[in-house]
């Protein structure tokens, strides 16, 4: 919302949110079944075969034992990434331009974690007994291995998971108050229970304010943990191109810049879809564009970096590791990686190009696509390269693979299309702040608004 | 001893694989290579009596074969000069193994034998420990695997059959290790001889180029094979500090 914008007024924005939750199209109604139709057809039907018939449905073979499905599960977690994590330093950095965009972009990180987690799900070979993997005190007397990157992993994904939870519930809590107050019927009863007897005192808000900011604060450095940890179930390892120290920052990086990436995406869709042209608006595209240059060229050098450590450790593995990458089996998709993720992003130099609308959307899909790869890449190569010779083998996705994936991008387009008819998507008190004021006296508006 | 020291003993005790001050036996293998034909005999008998399914045509092609110890070929030099060297390949049972430090679930573990063992049943099939083995040697159940009849009755019914989604590798024949030390315990406490057990492919092997024995009796076979100056240990420099022991090629 910028400030400059005098036609709109306070009643205005709570009018447009409530609308958004009220009054729901036939459109809305049949993205809705389709996406829940793909979820079903693509997610779970192949997952209940896998479940049924053993992981082997999955094109994993036997050095290549991880797949797609890890490689999903770090690009949901990247994606995650951006939403509470910018949110929390723009709030802390008291930018006016976050206070459009950061419900949606705080409802990302929380779907996108959401299916990360399904994704670990389908990933290991008996999610029936996934359970184990928490501390939790058992009659078996076992605690599970607290020397394992895995187990950090359940852990901090866990704390980041709550910690996201409750950041969204509670900054949307005055909006869900607003909300209450203007729905009838089972919305009514709905927000009643969501605001929690939200009455908008002065010691609310103030105490609001206050744990606001102290869980954005707590949640900085939880993202940037998050991610590391992730990077160390591959770096803690001693497999040829896995085994670096750049692994953590290059996947917090990464993690980050695909996740301005997605929200690039989500905000061109809500504002094309929701009608959020005055909230959603160049600014904000230009803002985003400019982060996202900065990200690519961090990933780029680090992208760098990561082919001169292999050189430098010199031993044959290493060599014939970065023979592999750069022009083996995998190498046209390397080669796509870097286009889509170093090369295409420098158009964003540009101030026209990231105050365009249609061209932002078609890179921020650009570079979540050259992301993804860049995942699949870390999983595949070096597994299909390692120490023993007579082990080398490469590894395609199957097509259960394939349709799991796509039915883990119509799951999360599932949750968040339930998420914009039940969460206000724009904060209508942080919009409000960001506005005239209104006019307290009658004859007086020419002079407030001038 | 303050609680400082405490905490120190306790974490170096921690840091131990297995956390045991020390091991009953340090069972070790020896493979001459000078004597390894590259019969497949050992690839066999593990099979056998390990219950280890045979994947089928199919999945043998998409690279799923199960093999708790195989038999690497790899080709020297050109053709008229060709040489043919065969390395057996089966778990290493690492002292400081990276498949235990990374299982979620402690289902592979270091035990009191120095051995490296699975759980089949606390297993969840994450399959990092096949991706930290730096060996290659861990297998995964893709599939329930079945035996048609009467196929089945050979199994053997001292190992478990193991289920989909759990990673399984060489024990080092561990009901044989625990059916030994049992028959020592009943015999008046002593401890295992020399030679008194041996894994199906050790036993099996034509040439005698496996050898099997605890590392810590100085007497026996492989601590002697052991002091031979051909004595080599598979990609040493990562550290893992493997109990099987090559003898090289001369």
């Amino acid at each position: 919302m910028s400030t400059e914008d005098r036609s709109m007024r306070f009643a205005d924005v709570n009018d447009d949110v409530v609308r958004s939750l009220v009054v729901t199209g036939r459109k809305y109604y049949i993205t809705l079944a389709c996406a829940i139709a793909v979820t079903l057809l693509c997610f779970f039907f192949p997952w209940f075969y896998q479940l049924y018939y053993g992981i082997g449905a999955a094109g994993m073979n036997h050095p290549t034992v991880w797949g797609t499905y890890l490689a999903s599960f770090i690009f949901w977690i990247g994606l995650s990434h951006s939403g509470t994590l910018l949110s929390c330093v723009l709030h802390i950095t008291n930018s006016e331009w976050r206070k459009a965009m950061y419900r949606s972009a705080e409802a990302m990180t929380l779907f996108s974690l959401m299916v990360a987690a399904m994704m670990v799900m389908v990933h290991v070979g008996r999610p029936w007994f996934i359970h184990w993997a928490l501390p939790y005190p058992n009659q078996m007397e076992m605690w599970p291995n607290f020397r394992s990157p895995l187990l950090f992993d359940v852990m901090a994904i866990g704390t980041y998971l709550t910690g996201s939870l409750i950041f969204i519930y509670m900054g949307s809590i005055p909006d869900f108050a607003a909300v209450r107050d203007r729905t009838t019927g089972w919305r009514h009863h709905m927000y009643v229970l969501l605001s929690l007897g939200w009455r908008g005192t002065d010691t609310e808000w103030h105490r609001l304010g206050w744990a606001y900011t102290f869980l954005a604060v707590l949640i900085i450095p939880l993202a940037v943990s998050v991610h590391s940890i992730v990077s160390w179930d591959f770096a803690m390892s001693i497999v040829p191109g896995l085994h670096q120290t750049i692994f953590a920052p290059y996947f917090v990086v990464g993690a980050i810049y695909s996740g301005t990436a997605g929200i690039v995406t989500v905000m061109f869709v809500l504002r094309k879809y929701m009608n959020f042209e005055h909230y959603i608006t160049k600014l904000h595209f230009d803002n985003l564009g400019k982060r996202l240059l900065v990200l690519a060229l961090i990933c780029t050098y680090i992208i760098v970096l990561e082919l001169f450590t292999g050189l430098y450790i010199g031993t044959s593995t290493e060599y014939e590791q970065l023979k592999y990458k750069l022009t083996g089996f995998y190498a046209p998709l390397y080669w796509e990686m870097i286009l889509f993720c170093a090369v295409a992003p420098l158009l964003l130099i540009s101030k026209r190009f990231r105050t365009s609308f249609v061209p932002m959307l078609i890179l921020s899909i650009a570079i979540n696509i050259g992301m993804y790869t860049e995942r699949f890449l870390i999983v595949s190569t070096t597994l299909s390269r390692q120490y023993l010779p007579e082990t080398w083998r490469v590894y395609v996705p199957s097509l259960v693979e394939v349709s799991i994936l796509v039915g883990s991008v119509a799951m999360f387009v599932t949750l968040f299309l339930l998420f914009v008819k039940i969460f206000p998507s724009v904060s209508i008190y942080e919009v409000k702040e960001t506005m005239t004021q209104p006019a307290r006296k009658r004859g007086h508006a020419e002079w407030q608004t001038t | 001893m303050n609680i400082f020291e405490r905490f120190v003993a306790g974490w170096r005790k921690y840091r131990k694989p297995g956390y045991y001050d020390d091991f009953d036996y340090h069972w070790t293998m020896t493979i001459d290579l000078d004597r390894c034909t590259g019969c497949s005999a050992c690839v066999t008998a593990c099979q056998a009596e390990n219950n280890i399914p045979i994947v089928g045509e199919k999945e043998l092609a998409r690279g799923r074969e199960m093999q708790w110890i195989r038999i690497e070929r790899y080709w020297e030099g050109e053709y008229p000069n060709a040489k043919l060297n065969f390395i057996p390949m089966l778990c290493q049972h690492c002292d400081a193994a990276p498949c235990e430090t990374v299982c979620p679930v402690s289902a592979t573990y270091h035990n009191q034998d120095g051995l490296n063992a699975q759980v089949y049943n606390r297993c969840i099939g994450t399959r990092s420990c096949a991706v930290y083995c730096p060996y290659e040697v861990r297998y995964f159940n893709y599939y329930n695997h079945h035996w048609p009849t009467p196929l089945e009755q050979q199994l053997n019914p001292d190992v478990t059959v193991r289920e989909k989604g759990v990673m399984e590798k060489c024990t080092f024949c561990i009901q044989r290790i625990r059916q030994a030390k049992d028959h020592a315990k009943d015999d008046g406490g002593r401890r295992v001889r020399d030679g008194e057990v041996q894994p199906a492919c050790v036993q099996s092997c034509p040439t005698e180029a496996l050898t099997f024995g605890d590392r810590d009796d100085p007497e026996s076979k492989v601590a002697e094979k052991m002091r031979d100056p051909r004595a080599y240990r598979v990609l040493e420099d990562l550290n893992t500090d493997p109990s099987i022991v090559y003898l090289k090629k001369a």
